[in-house]
């Protein structure tokens, strides 16, 4: 008889012996599938999770892939602790990408200093209104936000390709949906002579430690948390519910529109109808991988970022479609989830006392 | 006015809205059940892909219709798993299954690209089919539109006049009174999320058995999402799910119809039509008093006994 039964104690490395086994299971799973399709599983996870990263190109790929999961997990981290479900990252990194990117074709070939921290913040607000729209919904009219801010997104990504086959699109182009490219005061420097890694995946570094203190030190971060564990905790420590999910959206859109506005000018370099590979519905895996800390944020957005590179792998050296990267995010994300159980709760094996 | 137009804009309103009737459903027996399953997009496009493989196959249509709702099930099953024995988050979990479900079809279908399914025959119901301009929009479609409309009429049947169906909307509404009346939580929620996951699945084969012939990777465009809209908008009662997927087919299709008829818009636009009533309609209702006794009393809620 397997029973599960509630820890008298938990100790911190729980956690992560969870993520441990959640880790090793699903690398078993993926060999599984890997020989199921007549592959040799330990060469073939060589060949597409060790291999990219054998050259400093393969690195700094891996480093641009991370800098926007990281950006947008710090971020989807403190409001998924506050318990406010922002399911449209993915929406307001496009906005922010958008407007970010209109205000660097605003500029077009204007030099100065002001010009790349204009561009950024345009970005940023594009974002933040994004999560405005279902932080006022939901707090007006308790509208649910997992569903508002998710519809958004598609709203997000048909506004952005209007505006990339229309208004924005470059007019020497031959009527290519894309935009001129960004002019060199208005593109983020790259880290390395190879690869696409850039000055982003330094910012992402800094959100990363800045959302740690927020969680530690700050109060906002302590009453977040009461609000995401106990309603009736915060309501009676007179902590406002309407408060927190306005910040936790606001930081969720603020920090996804800075992915996306860092994307378009680090990585891409002009607008094109689709900037982002899911990112930010990936960075949801990410901060659960983490398991809600800020700071573990950081390994967790590289190992997933790693991921996009060992589907484009797989793709290229195996034949799998790319696609096979959501099965494996998705099997991680369902491992994670089931092992979570181990950290509050311990299997006993045994007969019924 | 043009009748011959009207009578086909009417039928394809119901071809469109029928994968959200079915979805919905779905989405609404796990809801009375308070299980909130975020996994409906990734359930209907497995359902898709399965549907579609068996029909190719050269199996008939029923048959295609069971694979579909086995797959739908099967996939369910791992959330019901997850959240009801390992207590995972219900939210987290359906997102995963959301990308499972949708990497899953994506690479196991993509042999399928580019075959075409046989073309599903329609049900000429005697006489009414024989009625001018409504004959031809409401009573000759393939077998699908008629079974969606009457599960809806099963599904209310079941919650409102069987035994079984209150003690599944006592579950819902408060799990723990109902564990202590003696009636299994875990068991009830566990059926409830296997045929929902039976229904979104179904809901999925109708894309690529009627709508369109072809398997696409990520063709459900986010249907599952807007039929778990529907949930919400239809207050939770399955021939709301009907009227509010009916409204939700007729703007899909109008925007289509706009492109036609060269309204000269861009087709983004009208393409953003759908998302935003759907935005629009949570609004209206979730700021109409008395939505909070709607919505089943434990949805959402993680169940454990020992507490």
């Amino acid at each position: 008889m397997i029973m599960i039964e509630a820890r008298a104690v938990t100790r911190w490395y729980h956690e992560w012996i969870a993520v441990f086994i959640a880790l090793l299971l699903t690398a078993a799973t993926v060999s599984v599938l890997l020989a199921s399709l007549g592959l040799d599983p330990i060469s073939s996870l060589q060949r597409i999770f060790i291999r990219p990263l054998n050259s400093v190109y393969g690195v700094s790929e891996l480093l641009a892939k991370a800098t926007p999961l990281i950006t947008i997990g710090v971020a989807l981290a403190l409001g998924f602790r506050a318990g406010v479900w922002n399911i449209g990252a993915e929406g307001q990194l496009v906005m922010g990408g958008l407007c970010g990117g209109a205000v660097a074709l605003a500029f077009w070939n204007i030099d100065g200093f002001w010009v790349m921290p204009l561009i950024l913040l345009g970005g940023t607000l594009g974002g933040l209104a994004w999560g405005a729209i279902p932080a006022f919904l939901k707090v007006r009219f308790n509208a649910n936000e997992i569903l508002v801010s998710l519809m958004l997104t598609y709203v997000a990504i048909l506004l952005l390709s209007v505006m990339v086959h229309g208004p924005l699109r470059d007019p020497t182009g031959f009527n290519f949906p894309e935009s001129r490219l960004f002019h060199d005061a208005a593109t983020l420097p790259k880290l390395f002579s190879a690869g696409r890694g850039h000055l982003g995946f330094v910012f992402a570094l800094i959100f990363a430690v800045l959302g740690t203190w927020v969680v530690k030190r700050w109060h906002l971060g302590f009453e977040m948390r009461v609000t995401g564990l106990s309603t009736s905790a915060a309501k009676f420590a007179g902590y406002n519910r309407d408060r927190t999910v306005w910040m936790a959206l606001l930081i969720g859109g603020g920090m996804s529109g800075f992915a996306g506005v860092v994307e378009v000018t680090g990585n891409i370099g002009q607008l094109v109808p689709n900037i982002s590979p899911s990112y930010g519905f990936t960075a949801i895996i990410v901060a659960f991988l983490a398991r809600l800390h800020p700071l573990a944020v950081i390994p967790a957005g590289l190992l997933v970022a790693l991921s996009y590179l060992a589907g484009e792998a797989a793709q290229l050296s195996l034949g799998i479609p790319a696609a096979s990267t959501q099965v494996f995010q998705g099997l991680l994300l369902f491992f994670l989830l089931g092992t979570s159980l181990l950290v509050n709760y311990r299997i006993r094996f045994g007969r019924v006392a | 006015m043009d009748y011959g137009l009207l009578s086909s804009i009417i039928h394809s309103i119901l071809v469109a809205s029928t994968p959200l009737v079915f979805a919905g459903l779905g989405a609404l027996i796990q809801e009375r059940a308070g299980v909130l399953n975020l996994g409906i997009e990734g359930l209907m496009i497995v359902g898709a892909l399965a549907g579609f493989a068996t029909a190719v196959a050269g199996f008939p249509l029923l048959v295609s219709i069971l694979m579909a709702s086995l797959a739908g099930a099967m996939l369910a099953s791992i959330f019901a798993l997850l959240v009801l024995r390992l207590y995972a988050n219900p939210v987290a979990t359906g997102l995963a299954l959301t990308l499972f479900g949708l990497g899953l079809a994506a690479l196991a279908g993509s042999q399928y690209v580019g075959q075409a399914a046989p073309q599903v025959a329609a049900w000429e119901i005697p006489f009414l089919s024989q009625i001018p301009v409504v004959g031809r929009a409401l009573f000759s479609h393939d077998p699908l539109v008629y079974l969606s409309i009457f599960t809806a009429f099963v599904i209310w049947w079941f919650l409102t006049k069987s035994r079984t169906g209150l003690i599944l909307r006592a579950v819902g509404e408060n799990h723990t009174s109902a564990h202590a009346l003696g009636f299994s939580v875990r068991g009830v929620r566990f059926l409830a999320i296997i045929c929902g996951g039976a229904l979104a699945g179904i809901g999925g084969s109708y894309l690529t058995l009627v709508q369109t012939p072809l398997f696409v990777e990520g063709m459900t465009a986010g249907r599952g999402w807007i039929a778990l809209a529907l949930v919400v908008f239809a207050s939770w009662r399955p021939f709301r799910v009907i009227a509010g997927a009916y409204l939700f087919g007729s703007v899909s299709i109008i925007q289509l119809h706009g492109q036609a008829l060269g309204v000269s818009v861009a087709s983004q636009w009208l393409s953003m039509l759908p998302y935003v009533v759907t935005i629009g309609a949570l609004v209206v209702i979730a700021s109409r008093a008395g939505t909070s006794q709607a919505a089943p009393g434990s949805l959402g809620k993680i169940f454990k006994e020992s507490r």
